[in-house]
């Protein structure tokens, strides 16, 4: 199948899913973030990098954080950064998805930042390009419905290669909602792409999609059990609409099965890290007592999605 | 009007006949005779159907118009002779008047043969029944809710009880309610990959289960539409071997692709019921070629706009009427099923179904035929369609098998 995700010579022209992203890519953009760790240190955090080009954050979804990690890592590459938090408001006047892209092509962008709650919207967009042959403009996925937020998944990956160095003896446990995740779904595919060899999903089977064994996934619906001797323990955002329904009884039920708790995490191993994409629910999925203890690198996520961020766009627009 | 449709190889899977260069007689909108003239004809137009299969015209179970002449002229363009039309139209076809216009308005454009489904429920909204009584006066011949899940299963009940009264068909698209509202894509291994909410095969299930029993109990005849499971077969097909009055048909779509046609969110993949495993469709396509289903192009125009979105803002739904025989013809070759009996789905029956008295080229029946190049090859494009709906996942697809020639009741269509 073509992946839309490569041009014609197989380098990364968008970043729309880490599944079908070969190995080599995802190991350069993990190098290149390396390199720009030290950028950030430095007292002017710059590098020309993308300088001249337009990138334009199109949050179709609202998203502060995302956003705003986007706008400082476009920004230490040198390039113009516009947001446009459209929300409802262009498709509440009629104008369709790809009507606002358009304009904004007109406008000479070079790179969208995008942010949807539909999945696969950032492959509708990237399509388009082509058939309307701009190839000289770049996507990248900044999260889609349930489907992927990649730069999260690579930032996670960046995380664990500088905790654990390796990834081909490690087992990574991911725990919560898995069904509505685009994180845990980009973190998967990263994960096997990257040869780790046991990843595992803990949750109730109301958050788990079925078929998960067929993405390479061990399931675990006893949380002990799925803990035992991991070694990363990526722990997931529990929406607020999801808590008191038909998938769950009450956050106090979900915390006492599938919070993570000090007890808990020492049935992992002793250096296990805990990761966590953010915002977290303190008391629902994870207690602050982990959140905020040694094991946690839940900050330095943080500090490391700038890096991963800008090797992604540096890498796509440079391409 | 004396036709003679020379040197095709004529094919009518109702009655066997399969004869290579023969000619085929009508007279007066009406089959005269297979082989041999009858006595005194002289034919006032000839058609040559060397190197062409000449067969019943096609009966389409489900075909909606959105824009009835251009569908109808796709209709003819398809070889389809009569199409069935389910009561989703805008306004619902719930009143006499309303069915009574459309058949009027078909029989004034004078291609394909418009034969209605008339709304089970007011509106499609499950509560109140229309004047069904009404409704087939004015020509519909079954009555349905489209693809509107009934909810209510008193309302069904009754509706049922209702229909058997009178000994009217039940088309219903089982499909249960509360399992597919939310429902994108086949609850699967490649809806848990890309993020679609899913629908499961137990939404086709249990709304199967509900039917069948409801059948039981008021001995209505139900015909179950767009089948998508291998689930789903075995229950239609145990509930016909119990005796009760239970068909079900099959869109082509679903006889040839499946969830992993979605590929990259192709919203032409987005179809309802879902295209599921390629198990679910192995067994649909052995229901259809054992001959336990009809197979139909579940003709849904949608404006490029409405595909042009996300995959989960997609309208659902492929062009169907320009592509039925075709997509047949592909199916019966990937089978290595006879031509007859992939002719007969397509014709004979889903004319048994609705008892319509086509479908078939024995002496006397109606002259509704179709004429196609088994060979020739052509490429799906917008353009080569004349349906306003250019929506198909076989857009830039070579296709082979091409309608030369479509009589309806003798009269020359296309």
């Amino acid at each position: 199948m073509h992946n839309p995700q490569l041009n014609a010579n197989g380098e990364l022209t968008h970043l729309l899913s880490t599944e079908g992203l070969p190995r080599a890519i995802m190991t350069q953009i993990l190098d290149t973030a390396a390199s720009f760790m030290e950028v950030s240190a430095r007292e002017v955090k710059k590098v020309p990098l993308l300088r001249g080009k337009s990138v334009f954050n199109l949050f179709f979804e609202n998203s502060t954080r995302t956003r705003t990690t986007f706008e400082i890592a476009a920004k230490r590459l040198s390039a113009d950064v516009i947001n446009l938090d459209i929300g409802r408001s262009s498709t509440a006047k009629g104008e369709t998805l790809l009507d606002t892209i358009d304009n904004l092509c007109a406008m000479h962008a070079n790179l969208f930042v995008v942010r949807h709650a539909s999945s696969g919207a950032p492959y509708l967009i990237a399509e388009h390009l082509r058939r309307i042959g701009r190839d000289d403009i770049h996507v990248v996925n900044a999260g889609d419905g349930r489907h992927a937020h990649p730069t999260q998944g690579l930032l996670d990956m960046y995380t664990i290669r500088h905790y654990k160095q390796d990834f081909s003896n490690l087992r990574v446990a991911i725990v919560g909602d898995i069904l509505h995740s685009r994180v845990a779904r980009s973190d998967i595919h990263a994960l096997t792409t990257l040869g780790v060899p046991e990843v595992r999903a803990i949750g109730p089977e109301t958050l788990l999609p079925k078929h998960l064994d067929k993405l390479g996934v061990h399931v675990f619906h006893d949380m002990a059990e799925g803990l035992r001797d991991c070694d990363v323990v990526i722990m997931l955002r529990l929406q607020n609409e999801r808590m008191n329904g038909a998938l769950l009884p009450s956050a106090g039920e979900y915390f006492r099965h599938y919070g993570l708790t000090p007890q808990k995490l020492a049935l992992a191993k002793p250096d296990a890290i805990v990761m966590h994409p953010g915002p977290m629910n303190r008391g629902v999925e994870i207690h602050s007592a982990v959140a905020d203890g040694p094991q946690a690198v839940i900050l330095p996520q943080v500090t490391f999605g700038i890096a991963v961020r800008m090797a992604v766009m540096s890498i796509v627009a440079g391409n | 009007m004396n036709i003679l449709i020379e040197h095709g190889r004529i094919v009518d899977p109702a009655s066997g006949l399969d004869l290579d260069r023969a000619d085929l007689y009508v007279v007066d909108g009406r089959i005269a005779a297979v082989g041999a003239a009858p006595a005194g004809f002289v034919a006032e137009q000839t058609i040559d159907a060397a190197g062409c299969v000449v067969c019943p015209g096609l009966i389409d179970l489900g075909a909606r118009l959105n824009s009835i002449e251009a569908e109808l002229a796709a209709a003819v363009a398809g070889g389809v002779t009569s199409v069935v039309v389910p009561p989703d139209a805008d306004p619902p076809l719930d009143e006499p008047e309303l069915a009574d216009r459309l058949v009027h308005r078909a029989k004034e454009i004078r291609k394909a043969r418009v034969l209605p489904l008339g709304a089970l429920t007011l509106g499609l909204q499950g509560e109140r029944l229309s004047e069904l009584a009404g409704l087939k006066k004015a020509g519909c011949v079954a009555f349905s809710q489209a693809k509107v899940p009934v909810v209510d299963t008193e309302a069904l009940l009754r509706a049922l009880e209702y229909a058997a009264s009178f000994d009217f068909p039940v088309f219903l698209h089982p499909q249960d309610h509360w399992l597919s509202r939310n429902g994108i894509a086949h609850d699967g291994e490649v809806s848990a990959r890309l993020g679609l909410a899913g629908i499961p095969v137990a939404a086709e299930t249990i709304a199967i289960a509900t039917i069948v029993q409801l059948v039981r109990d008021t001995g209505c005849r139900v015909h179950l539409t767009r089948l998508s499971s291998a689930a789903g077969v075995d229950l239609a097909k145990a509930a016909m071997a119990e005796g009760l009055p239970v068909s079900f048909d099959i869109g082509v779509h679903h006889l040839l692709l499946t969830e992993n046609d979605i590929g990259f969110f192709d919203t032409h993949a987005r179809f309802l019921p879902p295209l599921r495993t390629r198990n679910d469709r192995a067994a649909l396509s052995a229901a259809a070629a054992q001959g336990f289903a009809a197979v139909c192009s579940d003709h849904t125009p949608v404006g490029a706009d409405d595909k042009l979105v996300p995959f989960g803002e997609a309208k659902p739904g492929a062009t169907g009427l320009e592509v039925l025989l075709p997509l047949t013809l592909k199916w019966a070759e990937q089978e290595s099923l006879p031509l007859a009996a992939a002719l007969a789905r397509i014709t004979c029956a889903p004319a048994a179904i609705i008892g319509l008295d086509r479908g078939t080229l024995a002496v006397g029946a109606a002259a509704d035929i179709c004429i196609f190049d088994p060979q020739a090859e052509w490429t799906l494009t917008p353009e080569s369609l004349r349906s306003r709906g250019k929506n198909s996942p076989w857009l830039g697809y070579p296709m082979r098998g091409q309608v030369r020639r479509t009589l309806v009741d003798g009269r020359l269509v296309f």
